[in-house]
């Protein structure tokens, strides 16, 4: 990769933009999972494994599984987002393999929300 | 959640807010999203319009977190009216002006009309963990994946980098951050932008850039999330302070036991070299930065930053007295440039988004004088005694009962709040009718506190504050470097004192005799460690004297913690004989039939307190 020039950034955002955003280059469906310190002792991997193997034994390709951060709620964690193409982006909290899988089968694949499990719709205010 | 958008924004004081005096306030979406699908792109065609029509007083335009309006993004609310437009581009711009801002009538065709609410799930934004917080420096958490550099890009990554590389001098950049406000994160609330400028002017070259991630106050984990969250946050704001002071080195200063936030920062550093954001001629501006790691082997003191240079010169973690400036001999006695990790993650929006605009948030004026007020957000660790523990990023000014409140969620187990410590070792209790301060680097200390890097104990009830004095105490006992004799030998004799009272040998003297070794210690110790570490008691003796003269005077711990002070029974009217103490007591020590109300042998109790924990009924009782 050649360094990068001051309107690199701009090429840079618009690309990757487009392969973040649900509905373009991550599918029909974004699953984030919190794997801060915190989320990894509660046991986030293992909930980010879980997913991973769903989708692949569900055999879809429309659905993108990333990684990001702490949300700050540790006392919540594991915890992911799921964010379905047109939907708001729904947090899940308190999680373990069988609710990933429940949150797998009905929000992610019929998206509909598993409302026993999420904490909320949307996202933080930013300053 | 009974707050509408449109007195969300009225109350507001933050960024996304928009303070009175505005006709119209329109509010863009940021959540991902509709950010991906050029959000941010029709805010700034909508501040050119505004602008262009010479109405920016009367038309507030923010951004805010994603609201669950989501139909085709970018979605955005206009209020009065909480009007919400969907699929806006910046052509719509023009016409959406002149129909909504100049004619009064909302711009039908974009208009979204929200289907009605179906599920229960209620909007991140309104619970009440997340409802009165405000990201800045967490700005993207939860949203980017901290190793992929690209993913920072998209959140304006490196533009404030690229922003002053080539429109700024150093002094302008020095300037913007003395003129934002911006107070160090780290503990002192040293105002950055001067102690870059002393740094700039200092004579001695090279000089050096250091960020302190050491984090060593028990219950803290700010800058560990920061760095997991946003390591490229950090190295921008460091490459700029290198620009603007003239360094070409930066060095970060982490703890060891943070490997995960190691590792994220180690892989940043290389994607950003690999980008050529650190190296040679960065942005062909002839400016050279590097970043490299120092790890840290976890003691207090190296937090502080003399002692932290000299542990990185491989001497022992030992500070130094004051009157020698670190940025001016700092590292290997060259001018170096300490600032807290998050105090770096602070620099990027500024100098994006402008000191006006951050001086927004928070409290007081500091258009004159940079130490005149708090402004921007601060992070904290809420632990302890509250329902919601976590990291939270609220704006400066906003009051300690909101926090432990509203953010925290009250205190579980019906118990009753009885203080909150802030700013760790250091820090000092604040008690209930203090709730209502604002939190601002002034107000805390002026209470006997201070704001510290960011922990926030809660403390109920059934806390002892001799006891937690104690702990806080026993904590810096082993932390204490040895150099000096105030901190070394006055913290073992404070501990002393607290043990004779805790264990009910003390008598009225001992207090006295505390509180003068305390400001003895305070006074007369080298550094900052020593310096501070009688806070705690000497703000326990200011607010809670009555637990200590309980202890004293009538030999009892009004917690029911000492466990020289205390004994345990079972009130036989609450016991319903189900046995489950029984079982559980370590020594045999309760009995009783099934079905009957049990006793304790006060001889063979040891006062672990298991019993009480398990007892389903709240029959065991401590005197
Ligand atoms: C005993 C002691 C421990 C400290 N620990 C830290 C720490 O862990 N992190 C930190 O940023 N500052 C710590 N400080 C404060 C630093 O000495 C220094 O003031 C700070 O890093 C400056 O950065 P700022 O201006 O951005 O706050 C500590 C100070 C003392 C006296
Ligand atoms: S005050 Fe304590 S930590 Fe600081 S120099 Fe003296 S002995 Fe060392």
């Amino acid at each position: 990769m050649p360094k990068l020039k001051i309107e690199d950034l701009e090429t840079i955002a618009a690309r990757r933009t487009k392969a973040m955003t649900v509905g373009q280059g991550a599918g029909r469906v974004k699953i984030t999972v919190h794997l801060g310190t915190c989320g990894i002792s509660a046991g986030a991997q293992r909930i980010k494994a879980e997913v991973m193997r769903l989708v692949q034994d569900a055999g879809i390709s429309d659905v993108t599984v990333t990684s990001t951060g702490c949300a700050g709620y540790c006392s919540r964690e594991p915890m992911i987002t799921v964010q379905v193409m047109g939907q708001a982006p729904v947090k899940y909290v308190d999680l373990d393999e069988k609710k990933a899988g429940l949150i797998f089968d009905r929000h992610v694949l019929e998206g509909s929300i598993v409302e026993e499990y999420a904490l909320g719709i949307g996202s933080e205010h930013t300053a | 959640m009974s707050a509408t958008p449109h007195d969300t924004v009225g109350r507001d004081t933050t960024g996304d807010a928009i303070p009175g005096g505005y006709r119209i306030h329109m509010m863009l979406c940021a959540g991902t999203d509709c950010a991906g699908r050029g959000s941010y792109r029709v805010k700034e065609a909508l501040e050119r319009e505004i602008t262009r029509h010479g109405l920016s007083h009367e038309v507030a335009i923010g951004m805010s977190g994603c609201r669950g309006h989501c139909g085709q993004g970018p979605v955005m609310v206009v209020n009065p009216g909480e009007i919400v437009y969907q699929g806006l581009s910046e052509h719509d711009v023009p016409r959406l002006v002149q129909e909504h801002v100049l004619q009064g009538r909302p711009l039908q065709e974009r208009v979204h009309t929200l289907p009605p609410q179906t599920g229960t799930v209620p909007l991140i934004s309104e619970i009440g963990f997340f409802g009165k917080q405000r990201l800045l420096v967490l700005r993207n958490r939860g949203i980017i994946d901290p190793e992929v550099i690209d993913d920072y890009i998209v959140r304006d990554g490196y533009r404030a980098l690229s922003t002053a590389l080539s429109t700024m001098t150093p002094e302008e950049v020095i300037q913007e951050l003395i003129a934002s406000g911006l107070r160090g994160r780290g503990g002192g609330g040293f105002p950055t932008g001067i102690k870059w400028k002393t740094c700039r002017e200092a004579p001695g070259h090279p000089k050096y850039i250091v960020c302190n991630a050491d984090e060593g106050d028990p219950g803290a984990y700010m800058d560990r999330t920061i760095i997991e969250c946003d390591p490229h946050a950090v190295l921008e704001g460091m490459a700029i302070a290198g620009y603007a002071i003239g360094a070409r080195k930066g060095y970060v200063y982490i703890r060891n036991e943070y490997p995960l936030a190691r590792e994220c920062l180690e892989k940043a550093i290389a994607d950003a070299r690999e980008y050529g954001l650190l190296g040679e001629n960065i942005f062909d501006r002839g400016f050279d930065f590097e970043v490299s790691i120092h790890r840290g082997a976890g003691a207090f003191v190296c937090g502080e930053s003399s002692a932290l240079m000299a542990s990185m010169e491989g001497r022992p973690g030992e500070p130094r007295a004051k009157y020698i400036h670190t940025v001016e001999h700092g590292l290997w006695d060259r001018p170096t440039n300490l600032n807290n990790v998050e105090t770096y993650a602070n620099v990027p929006p500024i100098i994006l988004r402008g000191a006006q605009w951050f001086t927004s948030i928070g409290t007081g004026d500091v258009s004159e004088n940079p130490w005149g007020g708090s402004k921007g957000t601060k992070v904290f660790s809420l632990v302890g005694k509250v329902h919601n523990t976590g990291l939270v990023e609220v704006p400066m000014g906003i009051t300690l009962r909101e926090i432990v409140f509203d953010i925290g969620g009250g205190i579980p187990k019906g118990k009753k709040f009885k203080a909150v410590q802030t700013g760790g070792p250091s820090g000092g209790v604040i008690p209930e009718e203090l709730l209502d301060l604002p939190v601002d680097f002034d107000q805390l200390t002026r209470v006997g506190s201070m704001m510290g890097s960011g922990g926030m104990i809660v403390m109920d009830e059934t806390d002892c504050m001799v006891d937690i004095a104690r702990y806080f105490i026993d904590f810096l006992i082993g932390e204490s470097c040895g150099k000096c004799l105030p901190c070394r030998e006055g913290l073992t004799q404070i501990s002393t004192l607290l043990n004779d009272i805790c264990n009910g040998e003390a008598d009225e003297h001992t207090i006295t005799l505390l509180e003068e070794l305390s400001n003895t210690v305070k006074e007369c110790s080298l550094c900052a460690l020593g310096g501070s570490a009688p806070n705690p008691v000497l703000s326990t003796l200011r607010y809670f004297r009555d637990e200590y003269e309980a202890h004293v005077r009538e030999k009892r711990c009004p917690a029911g913690v000492c466990k020289a002070l205390i004994t345990y029974s079972i009130d036989p009217a609450r016991c319903t004989g189900c046995t489950l103490c029984a079982r559980n007591c370590p020594q045999d020590a309760i009995s009783g039939e099934n079905k009957k109300p049990h006793s304790i042998a006060v001889d063979l109790c040891i006062k672990c307190g298991i019993c009480r924990d398990v007892c389903p009924h709240d029959a065991v009782i401590v005197h």
